[in-house]
């Protein structure tokens, strides 16, 4: 399995903290083409440690493309330039000998850097609290098969929900606009009639706290749905306009 | 010595729980807000829980080491959740789930436990499609099912290769709703440290926040551990990076007994190793053993693709040697079944893999429907292999995935220390010796909204509303402790890198506390684990300070556990004269290779006591089986 | 009724205003152009039509006034929520990678409206202006085709429509977008009509000085 290994020159956004200035720090590579990109940085930081130097900063989990928690910009895409997957997915076969790699954080008002590649998206978790819910206790539900739902409805619901929540949309969109994130778990709950009793209240909420974080507003270049490691459809925006728009028109609330 | 109190409710097994829920004692609804209640970890048992001791009107502090709640490893669970719905007609009963997790689990866990488990299963699927989860429906809007190892009917409920993320969002978002209304405070990127033990109870955590290496301290009435498993000892396996025992760890060096530490298990349908510098290896489905079979080449050392090799000398070895489950047989036969092939020499390509084929299955029943099965699944596949899976078969092999054992509970998921529980894959109860797919979440969810609400409550009215403060001398000394140990990791400056120290605790593990288990080879690494502590207390490099980010800190912390938890499991594994389940020495074996379990002799709970760090002390909490008749796990 | 103006002030409601102006900017392209092609029929087609728009003076007052703020509107809300988005990204990236996840229509949203924002002025100064302002006996075609016989004014009104080809090609499905009109069945087709709107206006407008200039309506 084990192929002739490549030769790659990355730069690497350095940033100690939040209030620090940042700049590109440069390492040569040889690393295996079926080795993963963030494997090629543990071997990066390894040799740092070795040399009691600072590793890079930066974070992933389950490293299988479902936790949202890794995401770097490689040479300005989020989750670099394979679509439809997370950065934790991306292999080096798909880079080649000599080539430049640049790597750098999610850039946005509303999402500081922490350190490195490391940035603050807790933003999206406040948008969520803030309506991206169902209100039901525990246990004070009906049978799972009470409502029947339509397979179409279902999936396309599913299709909404399998956001990961990793902020690439935010990172991609030239106005750093989370309308797609949060259109998708609108979506979800609007499609489904489960989410009928709180629908309005549930967008009027959720935008309103997305508004108050300093993110941009949609332009419709769609740059969030190519980048989206789940394809997450910008159809899910234009039914979050809809939904805000019969919110505004229909709901009691004059706030 | 500890005393192990079951607290298992008298009176027939179906009646236990009902039973026991109407003696505890109940909190009066306005007393409720003066108890407070840490939950740590927010995966799905701790999200669960947190959200209904919410629900309920407690004050609940959750805390997670993550950036946000919704990333927990639970996420990564794929095929599907059970539950004795018998939405299918296919036979199925709480009894049926029941009976099938204590015999997959070799009868190695409580009883009253899994019957539990199994009578609250159906609630979890009511509970999850009002919180909005899009399961998987058919044409006329109900909810679909599949097939998973281990149980000959229908009654997995599943989202597309994704039911965990479902559930997990589904847990997530119930208690954002509860930090929405003042009931859950939320604290992210806080690593527990240790545990603070005041009057003999738990009163409150220590935790390290992440982003400014500060030594925080938490007080409440009851304490919830719900942090997962310790795959991770293995350096690889299927665990996320970040996964680790240190709350569980910590939790067991202030008193809490350890179970089962043995008792882990080797999932057999993951990538194979790439290489050298692997960091972790992916899980593939078991939901792809429905329609994919399982085959070696007859011949030793065939390095022919796999295409190229004819029918007839292909060995479909799972289908031979288990004819009745066959592909489906549960994960700890056919990891040890893939072993076997690949020792015997006819491993994929001469590589530690095997073929899972969906030929025939394309064949039958047309690529799409394939694909609407399985899509995702294939699509990772090939991303991380570079390989079509529809033209040819995929190359797997079992990799550590999922750890039975964990702190012993009773069965109020209280631990061995007052106030101290335990949820979901950090607890060792329901699983056994070997755990189904699909009951993990099942379990998590369980444990976090139909148990824990219950017992904490029963805990908590026992127990007056005034509050430790957390200037109390006992939580001062508790973070002068973590303080201390955080100062000597930084201060040792050795050559060695942790993740070097951890690869080569991972290699120990897995050569001589894996798959295949003997006496000489867990002797072995008891003494190699030993002297690789040693090692790393003396020569690790540990970069940077404890003053803002520091994941190489974070990292040693994590190894430092590891280096004594690895020795605890191959002492448990070593104590164990039998096989059973994922837990295989090689000594005890039936002449055609299969497990050979000793009731008479083995039929406990081994809880490990902690005395000093290499030292245990080894408490019997015995099994009895009322209902269920032990027999041979047979899959034939 | 202060809920109004919040929702319009919001991430989504200034994109509904941006839509609903940019529909109404739309619509009047068609009727501009519709006149506009009377140049082709000569210079009593054209006089014509100007002296029939002369008789509905009053009228056609209400209409600039309305088009003047939509246009006012459309063009505020835009640079605002330009100068806002700039702000959501206080740091750029060092490399752009845009061109691999948008396409050019779009992703010039803003610059291709603002040369066309610096045309109208011009364009305004030139013919409106003197339409309206000059007595109603002058000889309009004549002013107007010799106009396009200055080749700066010809080139600047030809890239201009150009550049207006580019933003009505994004605008079009944009809006429909915004207005949440996105469905699997018909989308597609407005995405489809947005560009041959956006083919018509060009070749319209845009024939009309290649023609003046080179054949100088002769």
């Amino acid at each position: 399995m084990e192929h002739k290994k490549i030769n790659l020159t990355l730069k690497v956004w350095r940033q100690q903290n939040a209030q620090s200035k940042g700049s590109f720090t440069e390492y040569k590579v040889s690393v295996s083409p079926d080795s993963s990109f963030l494997e090629m940085l543990d071997d990066i930081n390894n040799d740092l440690e070795k040399k009691n130097l600072e590793p890079i900063t930066f974070e992933s989990d389950c490293r299988e493309g479902i936790c949202g928690t890794c995401g770097l910009v490689i040479n300005g895409q989020p989750h670099g330039p394979i679509p439809r997957i997370a950065t934790c997915q991306l292999h080096m076969r798909n880079f080649k000998d000599g080539d430049i790699i640049y790597v750098e954080p999610f850039r946005a008002k509303a999402f500081p850097i922490i350190k490195d590649l490391m940035v603050d998206r807790s933003a999206m978790d406040r948008v969520m609290e803030a309506g991206g819910f169902i209100s039901v206790n525990t246990l004070s539900v009906p049978d799972g098969n009470a409502i029947p739902i339509p397979k179409e409805i279902a999936s396309e619901a599913m299709d909404a929900a399998q956001c990961i929540g990793c902020g690439a949309c935010v990172a991609a969109c030239k106005n750093a606009s989370a309308m797609l994130f949060v259109s998708a778990k609108v979506s979800q709950f609007a499609l489904l009639p489960q989410g009928q009793p709180e629908r309005y209240k549930r967008v009027e909420s959720m935008v309103k706290v997305m508004d108050e974080y300093g993110f941009g507003s949609c332009s419709n270049t769609y740059a969030c749905e190519a980048e989206c490691p789940k394809g997450v459809s910008v159809k899910n925006i234009a039914r979050m306009n809809r939904e805000y728009f019969m919110a505004k028109v229909k709901s009691q609330n004059v706030e | 010595m500890i005393k192990l109190d079951s607290k298992v409710p008298e009176g027939k097994l179906e009646e236990k729980w009902t039973n026991h829920k109407f003696n505890m004692k109940l909190v009066n609804p306005a007393n409720k807000r003066k108890y407070d209640v840490i939950v740590v970890g927010t995966g799905l048992a701790g999200a669960s829980a947190a959200a209904s001791l919410g629900e309920l009107g407690y004050n609940v502090k959750a805390f997670t080491f993550h950036d946000s709640a919704r990333r927990a490893h639970s996420i990564a669970a794929q095929g599907g959740i059970n539950a004795a719905k018998n939405y299918q007609n296919d036979g199925d009963s709480v009894y049926r789930l029941f009976y099938d997790t204590i015999k997959g689990g070799d009868f190695r866990s409580r009883e009253a436990n899994v019957y539990r488990l199994a009578e609250v299963s159906n609630n979890i699927i009511d509970q999850c499609v009002a919180q909005g989860v899009p399961f998987a429906r058919e044409y006329g809007g109900l909810l679909d099912n599949r097939s998973f190892g281990g149980a000959l009917v229908s009654r997995t409920f599943y989202a597309r290769g994704q039911t965990g993320q479902q559930l997990l969002l589904g847990a997530y978002t119930a208690m954002n709703r509860q930090i929405n209304l003042g009931k859950v405070k939320l604290y992210t990127r806080r690593e527990m440290l240790d545990v603070v033990v005041v009057d003999g109870a738990a009163k409150g955590i220590v935790v390290r926040n992440m982003l400014t290496g500060e030594i925080e301290k938490y007080s409440a009435h009851a304490v919830i551990l719900a942090t997962g498993g310790y795959a991770n000892t293995y350096f690889l396996s299927t665990s996320a990076m970040n996964s680790n025992a240190t709350a569980i760890w910590r939790a067991h060096k202030r008193g809490a007994a350890f179970a089962n530490p043995c008792f882990t298990q080797i999932h057999p349908t993951c990538l194979p190793l790439h290489g050298e510098n692997q960091s972790k290896l992916t899980l593939m489905s078991e939901s792809l053993r429905n329609d994919g079979r399982i085959w070696v080449s007859k011949l030793k050392k065939d390095m022919r693709k796999p295409n190229d090799i004819p029918e007839e000398e292909r060995d479909y070895y799972l289908e031979r040697k288990y004819p009745t489950y066959g592909n489906l047989s549960p994960r700890d036969i056919s990891s040890r079944a893939a072993k076997e092939a690949i020792d015997d020499g006819r491993g994929a390509q001469g590589q530690d893999a095997v073929y899972l084929d969906f030929k025939d299955a394309i064949n039958r029943l047309g690529q799409k429907v394939i694909e609407e099965r399985y899509g995702n699944l294939f699509e990772i596949y090939e991303t991380i292999t570079g390989d079509n899976p529809y033209q040819s078969p995929m190359k797997i092999y079992p990799a550590p995935h999922y750890t039975m054992g964990g702190l012993w509970v009773d069965y109020n998921m209280q631990s061995t220390i007052p106030g101290l529980f335990v949820g979901g894959e950090a607890n060792f109860s329901d699983h056994g010796a070997n755990r189904l797919g699909a009951s993990a979440l099942m379990q998590g969810l369980a444990d976090g909204y139909f148990v824990l609400p219950y017992t904490i409550g029963n805990y908590l009215a026992g127990d007056k509303p005034t509050l430790v403060k957390t200037d109390h001398p006992e939580f001062e000394k508790v973070k002068k402790e973590v303080e201390d140990k955080n100062a000597k990791l930084l201060s040792i400056k050795g050559k060695r890198t942790v993740d070097d120290i951890h690869k080569q605790l991972g290699r120990i593990m897995w050569n001589k506390v894996g798959m295949g288990r003997n006496e000489k080879g867990l002797k072995e690494a008891m003494v190699e684990i030993k002297a690789l502590r040693e090692e790393f207390w003396k020569d690790v490099n540990v970069v940077g300070d404890s003053k803002d980010v520091n994941q190489c800190l974070e990292r040693a912390a994590r190894v430092a556990d590891y280096l004594e938890l690895g020795e605890l499991m191959a002492l448990d594994a070593l104590t164990r004269n039998e096989s059973c389940g994922g837990h295989f020495r090689e000594e005890y074996q039936t002449e055609e290779g299969e497990a050979l379990r000793n009731d008479e002799d083995y039929a406990f709970v081994s809880a490990w006591e902690f005395k000093d760090v290499g030292k245990w002390e080894l408490n019997k909490e015995p099994l009895e089986f009322t209902s269920v008749k032990l027999a041979t796990r047979s899959y034939k | 009724m202060s809920w109004v103006w919040k929702s319009l002030n919001s991430s989504i409601g200034k994109k509904l205003v941006m839509a609903i102006t940019g529909v109404a900017l739309m619509l009047f392209l068609i009727i501009h152009l519709a006149g506009n092609m009377s140049l082709y029929g000569g210079k009593d087609a054209f006089n014509n039509y100007v002296r029939l728009l002369e008789h509905i003076k009053p009228f056609i007052r209400v209409i600039e006034v309305i088009l003047a703020s939509v246009f006012v509107f459309h063009i505020f809300n835009g640079t605002r929520l330009w100068i806002e988005n700039k702000q959501a990204r206080p740091q750029g990236y060092s490399v752009n990678g845009s061109r691999k996840n948008t396409d050019v229509f779009s992703r010039t949203a803003f610059i291709t409206g603002s040369i066309v924002f610096i045309f109208l002025v011009i364009h305004l100064q030139t013919i409106w202006y003197k339409f309206n302002y000059s007595g109603s006996e002058l000889d309009l075609y004549t002013i107007t085709t010799e106009w396009f016989q200055v080749w700066w004014y010809a080139a600047l009104y030809f890239i201009s429509v150009l550049l207006l080809g580019f933003h009505l090609n994004h605008g079009f499905q944009s809006a429909f977008q915004t207005f949440g009109w996105n469905h699997k069945k018909y989308f597609p087709f407005i995405e489809k009509l947005g560009t041959v709107y956006a083919l018509i206006m060009t070749i319209g407008f845009g024939s009309i000085p290649v023609y003046f200039f080179f054949f100088g309506g002769k």
